[in-house]
């Protein structure tokens, strides 16, 4: 199952939907925003034939980014199957006719909403992430003006009072999903909504990371081999999930798995939250003797 | 002016100010605002600003405290290591840290200076995680000790500043602004709001603080007794002008402007 055959790009659109001068200005807000590693850029958001909240500021990005040749993978909670997966790569065939793979090592471009795949990936890659709020400091300082001066000087002693309240009310970091992260020692960002499972994957990846934020209309970037460490306590280190059980189908012990609930009596099961990776697993199985 | 200048409390004989403030002016119109303030604060003062509605006090201490550029004048701090900062020459960051380590301000209304959102825990340790204190232990102690040291039960540590009465809010404010032990702290009317039995307990607390910490505050109200009780100097201000200064009981005793006289007259005596 390497990449599927190249569809034929419907005529009536501009090569991925966007016109050439949106993908060069998008071009030019993320070169900036690989410049500055962690750092907002602001840039003229479209609207796109999707609502917002569904990934319009990822497929911005994927649109500005996407060459005649790449290869795109689409995923959605780590699924190559879901809706949202499906209907933005559905759209990106038609619209720039490239061909779409579900291969995490045969793609050179990935969307993505909440999941980093589990197979490691690779110079060249390109991860583009869905951002539904891009600004870690919103929870505690509303104000916009407030917040850009507090990432000008570096002022981040709020991050740790968001972690302090989940100690004292929890017992521990109970904060599972858009764990906020240093960037480069330099700017705090919001990694969007993975889960702090994936937060070890940014750190020197060799993949370029590019997030997209449609409605707020704001990207920024991780370029590749750059330092991402996850805001901790000295006493309260920063920790990932574990789980007990083993996915289900592949028996992976160290992917992110998912719980499902199998039948009417409430029975459990775990499984991998990553498809691809499941099934490549799966079947590297079966056809060992 | 000048006369009263020379009158120091005694404990800062032979020490050097710790704040300096020259001719210091911001108009909204003529006479609105403040203007041609100068004074000079040393360690462990405290500094009353009394006046009636409407004189320049509130001005005045936004003007000090950095929040709000002078048209004309200085405000010279010396820092710890002695070096004179020039507040509205320094950095932004440089105000900033300013604030939040040295220096402290309780608001009037203690709801604009807590984050009503986060446990009375985080509140006191903001200041110290701001100054990259990264140990939750040590951050859980000092929100304890300090809640004891204001008189709050350290039990409720982790409720909310909302479902605390409005003396334990202002005096959760007071913890978390000197938990970074500041030299100087602003305080805006600190008594204003409370009923008058929680006033005494909580000026009584602040009198015991400033003593034992040697804080120097500047403090604005325009609650004659309060000035009495908690200030070593009072500055009168009218119309934007300071019009008497001196030493605290000398002005309240024997006030020498019209106006002083006439404020202090005006205080009901029971």
């Amino acid at each position: 199952m390497n990449a599927q055959a190249i569809p034929a790009r419907e005529a009536g659109y501009n090569f991925a939907y966007l016109d050439e001068q949106t993908k060069r200005m998008i071009r030019r807000a993320l070169l900036k925003a690989v410049a500055i590693p962690g750092y907002q850029v602001p840039f003229g958001g479209r609207e796109m034939p999707l609502p917002y909240g569904w990934g319009t500021g990822g497929m911005q990005l994927t649109a500005a980014i996407l060459g005649a040749d790449d290869v795109l993978k689409v995923i959605d909670q780590g699924a190559d199957d879901t809706t949202n997966a499906v209907s933005i790569r559905r759209f990106f065939a038609r619209t720039a006719g490239v061909a779409t793979t579900e291969r995490t090592p045969a793609a050179t471009v990935i969307q993505t909403r909440h999941r980093i795949p589990e197979t490691p990936l690779a110079a060249g890659q390109i991860m583009v992430y869905q951002v539904p709020i891009p600004e870690p400091l919103r929870f505690i300082e509303p104000s916009e003006t407030e917040t850009r001066t507090m990432h000008a000087l570096g002022d981040y002693g709020v991050m740790h009072v968001k972690l302090y309240e989940d100690i004292a009310t929890f017992g521990h970091i109970a904060t599972s999903y858009a764990y906020p992260v240093t960037v480069d020692w330099r700017y705090v960002m919001d990694p969007s909504p993975i889960p702090k499972f994936d937060n070890p994957k940014l750190d020197r990846s060799p993949a370029l990371m590019l997030f997209g934020a449609g409605r707020e209309k704001r990207l920024y970037a991780v370029p590749p081999y750059t330092r991402v460490v996850s805001l901790d306590f000295e006493d309260h280190p920063f920790q990932i999930q574990q789980w007990e059980q083993c996915c289900a189908i592949c028996g992976s012990g160290d992917s992110y798995l998912d719980e499902l609930i199998v039948d009417d009596a409430g029975s459990k099961q775990f499984v991998c939250s990553d498809t691809d990776y499941c099934a490549q697993r799966a079947q590297q199985q079966e056809s060992r003797p | 002016m000048s006369a009263a200048e020379q009158l120091l409390p005694a404990t800062s004989v032979g020490t050097e100010p710790l704040f300096a403030v020259r001719d210091l002016t911001r108009l909204y119109g003529p006479d609105k605002g403040c203007q041609g303030v100068s004074f000079e604060l040393y360690p462990g003062e405290v500094l009353g600003i009394v006046g009636e509605s409407g004189s320049g006090k509130s001005t005045l201490l936004s003007l000090l405290c950095g929040r709000c550029p002078p048209d004309r004048g200085s405000v010279q701090y010396r820092d710890g290591s002695g070096d004179w900062l020039d507040l509205y020459a320094a950095s932004e960051a440089e105000r900033r840290t300013l604030l939040r380590t040295e220096w402290g301000f309780v608001e009037q209304n203690p709801r604009d200076g807590l984050r009503m959102g986060v446990s009375a825990g985080a509140n006191i340790g903001e200041r110290l995680m701001a100054q990259g204190v990264r140990h939750y232990g040590q951050l859980r102690a000092a929100g304890l000790d300090w809640l004891q040291q204001v008189e709050i039960d350290p039990a409720r540590i982790d409720d909310l500043p909302r479902t605390f009465s409005g003396g334990m809010q202002q005096r959760l404010q007071i913890a978390r602004n000197l938990v970074s032990s500041p030299k100087l702290v602003f305080m805006d009317e600190p008594t204003g709001g409370l009923d008058v039995s929680v006033q005494a307990r909580l000026l009584d607390l602040l009198r015991g603080l400033v003593r034992e910490l040697d804080l120097a505050v500047v403090i604005v109200t325009h609650d004659l007794a309060v000035a009495r009780l908690l200030a070593d100097r009072l500055m009168v201000m009218r119309r934007s002008r300071v019009v008497e200064s001196g030493l605290t009981d000398q002005i309240l005793d024997d006030p020498q402007h019209p106006y002083t006289q006439l404020l202090v007259s005006s205080v009901l005596q029971p």
